[in-house]
């Protein structure tokens, strides 16, 4: 009995604990916009979701975030949409973990009046959503390949290329940049969506990363030890590169092989600045975010949708090429500049 | 009398495979090492570069963090538990070693000590709830698994810190003695030290054999006069001890600390318990079998790329690897004795 009587009073408190959290959250009276990211630890979407809050003040909108318990959580952002629909939401961002089982989650949300923004990856199909701002990743792969290319070509050494991709999931953001890079260097990429189809002898081989740089690491480790000749590697991201060069200067290499990469993360363009890394292409997740709420607080005032860049299927927020070795006819800014714009 | 000479007969007579049985029981590295052996051996004939002094210490030094925390792994594992938090504590040991020395600013043995304090005192958490409360080890470590990946978060901000920001010491583990060609780092060092350690203390010393009879049957060890609490206590809290020390060899791999890494490595440190003949029902295997299985999953990954073959298929091949050993347990386990 006296047992009974603690367990239902230690229910009743987390109860009320639970009840007053849920009340914090709500009923401001201002439009809510919601933000999924897909993890709440990348630096990332740390960053975004500061730069959402920041315009979501502005704006004088309640801003509600949600993410993904891992990269590739669907299921925590099909709940935050159902959550969403619940508070009557005027729209909301979302990062997706899985482009295409998102899309019916996204369907009820349009259902219900709300304008979906797709921030950083695309949904699949693309119009599922009203928009998506985001960086152009193909061009981001393209610039880093032009650079490496020109880089050679001064240097007239011949390229082994090391591809250092995400996962085998052939992820549109991953497949993008890759073949970007690829196509910047001048390499007949095949079929634009799919990764490692193409026969050029200069590419040495592909791994996956996970985008951390003990995957990195490993995945260089690996390439080396089948072409121990490379000299060029391309890594999905900066976390990526610091591994990969973790794995070279194992190797003794370090000073060979140039390694360009994809981000604009402060940490990478420390890295820009010790030649860790060559080059690298810097996205601006503040923007994203900012543009986005912004969007979705003028469709909660007057209805207006966002357009999209001209000649392009999704609003660029731009991307910008970062070197301390810069190369004859591909524009770029150098570490300075990316010390001051970076995130993270 | 009779039944002694009836059973030599049988036995006598005993197929192959019975045989094998019987030989496997009494020894179960053997399996995980005959497979470890014959994966070497296809992987060389398949590509010249793969039975290298560098290639085979590129493989030893890519499992050395995983096959750390599986060690503290397959001690709770011999005691028939699971520890679903190993990564998580490796993981968040190495962001709080990390930031001891730069937020903090101590001197590194002393945030090193630390942090090893931390991880111990992590894994102790594990074995109270499992001891005291007496929850069942999975979902003890299910709850501590998410409060100390997201403690990690909160704490490191989901930034790296970056180990040119360390004092020498925490990224010690990372350097390596050139042996020829062969690279033996610190780090994969400090791993066979412990291996031999607890290889010895599981097989000649009172607590190993407390630890394997708790495994076996913790109802009648305790009636044996073993106090298996005292024994669980003792296993989560050195595990957390080990996962510790891998957080520290895995700050020196990365040159730097990063939250953002090991998500997998829970279910790799099981992994390599599994193909290393440890049974996942307790008080059968031991630690040197986690070293091979540990091997046999580096020798697979590194093998197969070099091989050519896809990373998808690679994921296969291992998965396939652990049903066929848990399998071969399970047939084992039915052998008549």
């Amino acid at each position: 009995m006296r047992q009974q009587s603690k367990l239902l009073a230690a229910a009743g408190c987390a109860v009320l604990i639970l009840a007053g959290l849920s009340a914090c959250n709500r009923g401001t009276g201002e439009p809510v916009v919601g933000l999924i990211t897909k993890t709440d630890t990348n630096p990332f979407f740390v960053t975004m979701k500061k730069g959402a809050q920041q315009a979501a003040d502005e704006q004088g909108v309640d801003l509600q975030t949600f993410a993904g318990k891992v990269d590739g959580d669907n299921e925590a952002q099909v709940q935050a949409i159902e959550n969403l629909i619940s508070f009557g939401a005027k729209g909301f961002l979302i990062t997706p973990n899985d482009s295409k089982a998102i899309v019916p989650s996204i369907d009820r949300a349009k259902q219900a009046d709300m304008l979906v923004i797709a921030l950083d990856t695309p949904v699949d199909p693309p119009d599922a959503v009203d928009a998506t701002f985001a960086t152009d990743n193909f061009e981001a792969g393209r610039l880093i390949g032009e650079w490496a290319k020109a880089k050679f070509s001064t240097g007239g050494t011949q390229a082994r290329i090391a591809m250092l991709d995400l996962n085998p999931n052939q992820v549109s953001v991953d497949v993008q940049r890759d073949q970007g890079f690829l196509e910047g260097f001048g390499v007949d990429i095949g079929d634009p969506a799919r990764i490692g189809d193409e026969n050029d002898p200069r590419i040495a081989g592909h791994d996956v990363t996970d985008g951390n740089e003990e995957g990195g690491r490993t995945a260089m480790e690996n390439l080396l030890q089948k072409d121990p000749t490379i000299n060029l590697v391309y890594t999905i991201n900066e976390p990526a590169a610091a591994g990969a060069y973790e794995a070279l200067k194992a190797a003794g290499r370090e000073r060979e092989v140039t390694i360009v990469s994809v981000d604009g993360g402060c940490p990478g363009v420390d890295n820009v600045a010790k030649g860790v890394i060559g080059a690298t292409s810097m996205q601006f997740p503040i923007k994203m975010a900012q543009l986005g709420v912004e969007a979705i607080a003028q469709y909660a005032k007057d209805g207006t949708r966002p357009q999209n860049t001209a000649g392009k299927d999704f609003v660029d927020t731009g991307v910008q090429l970062i070197t301390d070795d810069p190369q004859a006819g591909v524009e770029a800014k150098d570490s300075a500049w990316g010390r001051q714009n970076c995130w993270g | 009398m009779a039944t002694t000479t009836a059973d030599f007969e049988t036995r006598r007579h005993d197929s192959f495979g019975l045989r094998v049985q019987h030989l496997l029981h009494g020894n179960p590295v053997l399996g995980p090492l005959a497979v470890l052996v014959v994966a070497i051996i296809a992987f060389s004939i398949v590509n010249v570069r793969f039975f290298s002094a560098a290639n085979l210490s590129l493989v030893l030094l890519q499992v050395t963090v995983i096959a750390t925390l599986a060690l503290g792994q397959t001690l709770i594992i011999l005691t028939a538990g699971i520890d679903l938090s190993a990564g998580a504590i490796a993981v968040f040991s190495s962001i709080l070693m990390a930031l001891f020395c730069t937020d903090a600013g101590m001197p590194a043995p002393i945030a090193l000590l630390l942090g090893f304090a931390c991880g111990t005192a992590m894994g102790a958490l594990n074995g109270l709830l499992v001891t005291r409360i007496k929850l069942p080890p999975f979902i003890v470590t299910l709850g501590t698994l998410t409060i100390f990946f997201s403690l990690n978060a909160v704490v490191s901000n989901s930034e790296t810190v970056r180990g040119a920001d360390m004092p020498g010491l925490m990224t010690w583990t990372g350097q390596s003695i050139p042996i020829g060609d062969f690279r033996l780092s610190y780090g994969s060092i400090i791993m066979l030290l412990l291996f031999g350690f607890f290889a010895y203390a599981l097989s000649s010393t009172a607590w190993g054999k407390h630890v394997y009879a708790t495994g076996d049957d913790v109802e009648a060890a305790r009636l044996a006069g073993i106090r298996t609490g005292r024994v669980l206590f003792s296993v989560y809290t050195t595990a957390g001890l080990l996962y510790a020390i891998a957080g520290w060899i895995l700050i020196g791999r990365l040159a730097s600390a990063s939250p953002n890494v090991g998500t997998e490595y829970n279910l790799d440190s099981i992994t390599a318990v599994v193909l290393g003949g440890t049974s996942l029902f307790g008080g059968r295997g031991g630690v040197i079998g986690t070293l091979i299985g540990a091997l046999i999953v580096g020798v697979f990954r590194n093998g197969l790329q070099l091989a050519g073959v896809e990373v998808v298929w690679q994921g296969f091949a291992i998965g396939l690897l652990v049903l066929i050993a848990v399998s071969i347990d399970q047939w084992i386990r039915k052998v008549k004795t």
